[in-house]
């Protein structure tokens, strides 16, 4: 039915059972939609956010996209700036992944705000010592960047491409690409940084509060290079679903162990900069403030030191250990481990970053407060992800997403 | 206009005697009603609920007949922020300059129609003073006939606070020049409406910057440490984060003024320098 628009070549499931597949999402797209429109037309008290939780999961769903889309903008940056080539077989993906999750954010926030139309105040009355004026700025900037991207690929849709206009369009972009790569992993230092100092300069509260250099938290670098470092362990991640679920090798094992590797390397230099810098809050900053470490991780039903280890061994060491030693990476259900171990444990950084700081009471004599979201929050946080297996089953199904895909095929 | 309050600028605060508060809540009452403050049909979970003006209840822990009690109010500390410079905690988050510190008078404004309700500011306060309109602002049948004319209701969505009456000060400006005494405002001619509601006048308003004022007298600041109290029964919320806030407490009791700050372990009673550095 829809073969004309198929890659050449490609083969593909039968339409009505892509479009049942399609169908049966979009009943949850369509419910985190109905959510969405209570939030705008009902306002804010459909959540269960209140004065101590104003910041909630809707922020953590924020952080955390943004956070596992970084593979597109560090990928790109390997690729197209630092040359390796071998990436151009999953750049694609890693780039469709990063529109998916910056347009998701960019949802997302437009939903957290309490006066959406007023939602443009923050170009136009900016405050330049504000870490969120800096999120706001890059992040439009790095989304346009991201469709600029994104763009030759659509345009290589096989019917498209037999425009003569847009073949060539694309031709040329794909040539200049390296100037959009270079560009957006600037934006993205920016952005994924500034989401770190979002809670890095927040003095007022002592678990999230870091020193820095200048103007910027420890939180700030931490933040980007963990973008960088986790980003492509969910590219892998997506990238493995999708040969699980289309019973096909996609990408060769050479591009999957080098990206992995890479993520393996910068996980160990993140995990070992991260654990410095929990070390030195916990051991001088927290101190000075009046705070013992166990103040921020007892007296409360959730939040134990058990999300310290979880976030820094199983999210950290574990997937560094697993991705840098050779025999560990190229072993599949390990390197499956590490790569879904990477994804959750930079999840739980932003998590702790958002929802933990929020908790943690900070006058001697309050308490700490624990929130559980109501379901128009955790509908609009599941709507994005509805919304992002539809786009990219879409773009795997017409778009040449996997250029390595057919010679898989032949070989096999 | 200098960009601190240590010249020649108000600094306008608030002394409270928590020996003598009662905890009535009339400070409470008269905030809501002077600055027409919205409340719920249903006021049980106070975590939503608007109090610019919040009274909390504290206790030294202790079991009969040793417990005491210390009732303690919260309006908005008005902080100078990290050396005093006027970059207060959630003023220098604020992405949309929806809040700005007066450096003629060192209170932190809120614009309610630039707001646009992304409550970063509430997450950077760690007195809880911030407040955002969860629902849309309703009174009961008749009541808004009562609301002041002075300040203005806030709509849903956006963040409100303890202003320090701001629309009394301007009244009181207004009121100075017009009868040629330029800024020159009486201490009395500017007063907040909790500080007069206050049955046991535990509450003391007026300038900081001026000896004369009594709110001066109570607790020396001194303006080369930031304002920090000199009197040794004074103190302010969080000192040891140097949100250097405008509003300072008095109590003879021990308990209460450790109450007023974190200590770790045997810190209590030891001299803690709190360094006032730059910041980000």
């Amino acid at each position: 039915m829809d073969s004309a628009l198929i890659p050449k070549g490609a083969r593909r499931c039968p339409f009505p059972v892509f479009a049942t597949g399609i169908a049966v999402v979009s009943v949850v797209l369509l419910w985190g939609v109905f959510a969405m429109v209570l939030c705008w037309l009902k306002g804010l008290n459909q959540t269960n956010m209140n004065d101590y939780y104003g910041f909630a999961l809707w922020i953590w769903a924020d952080l955390a996209v943004i956070a596992i889309g970084g593979g597109a903008f560090f990928t790109g940056l390997l690729k197209y700036v630092f040359g390796i080539d071998e990436l151009k077989n999953i750049i694609n993906l890693a780039v469709v992944i990063g529109f998916i999750c910056y347009s998701s954010a960019l949802l997302i926030l437009a939903i957290d705000i309490g006066q959406p139309l007023r939602g443009w105040f923050i170009f136009w009355h900016a405050n330049v010592h504000s870490m969120l004026t800096e999120v706001a700025f890059c992040l439009s900037l790095y989304f346009s960047v991201l469709t600029i991207e994104f763009i030759p690929l659509i345009l290589e849709n096989r019917q498209l491409d037999k425009v003569p206009f847009f073949h060539n369009l694309s031709h040329n972009m794909h040539g200049v690409m390296a100037v959009f790569a270079a560009t957006g992993a600037f934006l993205s230092c920016f952005h994924q940084g500034s989401l770190g100092g979002v809670a890095g300069v927040l003095y007022g509260r002592p678990f999230a509060y870091r020193e820095g250099l200048l103007v910027w938290p420890w939180t700030f670098f931490l933040f980007t290079w963990s973008a960088a470092a986790y980003g492509p362990c969910f590219t892998l991640t997506v990238c493995k679903m999708f040969e699980g679920i289309t019973r096909k090798k996609l990408v060769k094992d050479n591009v999957i162990h080098l990206l992995a590797k890479i993520s393996g390397w910068m996980i160990t230099t993140y995990i070992i900069a991260k654990i410095i810098d929990t070390i030195y809050w916990a051991g001088v900053t927290a101190p000075e403030m009046g705070f013992s470490l166990m103040d921020f991780y007892s007296d409360n039903a959730f939040y134990g030191i058990w999300i310290l280890f979880a976030e820094i061994v199983l999210g950290g060491i574990v997937p560094a250990v697993f991705l840098t030693v050779k025999r560990f990476r190229e072993n599949k259900k390990l390197l499956l481990v590490a790569i879904i171990l990477g994804t959750l444990g930079v999840c739980l950084n932003r998590w702790v970053m958002v929802l933990q700081v929020m908790a943690v009471p900070v006058m001697s004599f309050d308490t700490w407060a624990l929130y559980i979201p109501s379901w128009q929050e955790v509908a609009t946080t599941i709507l994005p992800v509805a919304y992002g297996v539809i786009l990219i089953s879409l773009a795997y199904r017409y778009l040449p997403m996997f250029p390595q895909e057919q010679e898989l095929y032949d070989s096999k | 206009m200098t960009q601190d309050n240590h010249g020649k600028a108000h600094k306008y605060g608030m002394v409270i005697d928590l020996d003598k508060c009662t905890g009535c809540g009339s400070c409470m009452v008269a905030c809501m009603s002077e600055n027409n403050v919205p409340f719920k049909e249903n006021e049980t979970d106070k975590k939503d609920s608007i109090t610019w003006m919040k009274v909390f209840k504290l206790t030294n822990g202790k079991p009969f007949p040793d417990i005491d009690t210390c009732y303690l109010p919260r309006p908005c500390m008005h902080c100078g922020g990290k050396g005093d410079h006027g970059h207060s905690p959630c003023i220098s988050v604020c992405p949309a300059t929806a809040t700005d510190y007066g450096y003629d008078t060192g209170i932190v404004s809120q614009i309610y129609t630039r707001c646009f309700g992304c409550r970063y500011c509430m997450g950077a306060c760690p007195y809880h003073a911030r407040y955002f309109n969860w629902w849309d602002p309703k009174w009961p049948d008749g009541m808004e006939e009562y609301l002041s004319p002075d300040v203005s209701p806030r709509m849903r969505g956006v963040v409100e606070k303890c202003s320090f009456c701001y629309h009394r000060y301007q009244e009181a400006r207004d009121r100075a020049y017009h009868e040629e005494r330029r800024d020159h405002i009486e201490e009395g001619e500017y007063q907040t409406a909790c500080t007069q509601a206050c049955p046991a006048g535990a509450i003391t308003f007026g300038d900081l910057n001026n000896p004369e004022h009594e709110v001066y007298k109570l607790v020396k600041p001194d303006p080369h440490n930031c304002g920090r109290p000199r009197e040794p029964k004074a103190f302010r919320l969080l000192e040891r984060l140097q949100t250097n806030p405008k509003v300072y407490y008095i109590s003879e009791r021990e308990w209460v003024r450790k109450a007023g700050d974190n200590y770790r372990k045997g810190e209590w009673g030891k001299e803690i320098k709190v360094s006032h550095g730059k910041g980000h």
